[in-house]
């Protein structure tokens, strides 16, 4: 789940924990992720690729078979600052499943995992499930033909 | 050097992802362009949702910070839809400031790839200025 993401692998994401329905990644510290370079502050947007990843492991982890999944939709609300230099961690927990819809909710802390600096909330397709319109994976490869890539 | 990218030149990370300005008939917009390295998905392939998250949420601020603030507006929430597959393209993305108040700014950007018209994600936000 880490090691093959590209992405994951360029900002040395790690997995701390996984299942049976939750997932808790890390990302070390770096400069070159800086937001606000006036406070040393880590850009928000980083926040929500830990967080959209850790609740992508946490649904993954409530699978029975394994399906493709696509993000539908994710708010993140920033409750304070990241605290400068210090290692992020994100932890996701997949509270419901309907078979085609998961739902999530997530939280990242640096220090403290009960003084979390960012909470969210997220809904993922599940493509199995799709009864009449073929698999997610499918629709995704119909609309990007291999002539495009 | 345009304006906006000297804002661009400020914040680490916008230089980490490697964004660029560009302008058309209707306006400013922000470049992502593809590479191996935002990849999420191997198998489609597809980029990091993260990666969409933040290029949005950088595209909202980059167009803040654009109006001449004195300091870089602070995030307090970001929403974000993924309305298509974000496939290894470029992707493009443009904000538009709703309300530009005197605490408050609210901030909504749509991005795509090959096609204006269907767009591949789109976001809104406000941030504390």
């Amino acid at each position: 789940m880490m090691g093959h993401v590209p992405h994951c692998r360029l900002l040395g994401m790690k997995l701390v924990e996984a299942g049976p329905c939750t997932g808790t990644v890390s990302l070390p510290w770096q400069e070159r992720l800086v937001g606000d370079p006036s406070r040393g502050v880590v850009f928000g947007g980083v926040i929500t690729t830990l967080l959209d990843h850790a609740c992508g492991l946490s649904v993954m982890c409530s699978l029975k078979e394994a399906v493709g999944i696509a993000t539908l939709d994710l708010r993140i609300d920033y409750l304070r600052a990241a605290v400068p230099g210090a290692e992020l961690f994100a932890r996701a927990e997949c509270y419901k499943s309907t078979g085609s819809v998961a739902f999530v909710r997530g939280t990242a802390w640096d220090a403290d995992p009960d003084d979390p600096f960012a909470t969210s909330l997220a809904t993922f397709m599940l493509g199995a499930h799709t009864a009449g319109h073929g698999s997610l994976r499918a629709a995704v490869e119909r609309e990007e033909p291999e002539g495009e890539q | 050097m345009t304006p906006m990218d000297e804002v661009i030149a400020q914040i680490p990370y916008a230089v980490f992802l490697g964004v660029r300005a560009e302008c058309d008939e209707t306006g400013g917009l922000l470049l992502l362009p593809f590479r191996d390295e935002i990849v999420g998905n191997v198998n489609l392939p597809a980029v990091h949702g993260g990666v969409v998250g933040a290029f949005l949420e950088l595209t909202a601020l980059l167009q803040l910070m654009e109006q001449g603030l004195e300091r870089v507006p602070r995030p307090i929430n970001f929403n974000i839809d993924f309305l298509r597959s974000v496939g290894p393209h470029d992707t493009r993305g443009r904000a538009e400031i709703v309300k530009h108040g005197r605490r408050i700014a609210n901030v909504r950007v749509l991005a795509w790839q090959d096609d204006p018209t269907r767009p591949v994600a789109a976001g809104i936000g406000n941030f504390l200025l």
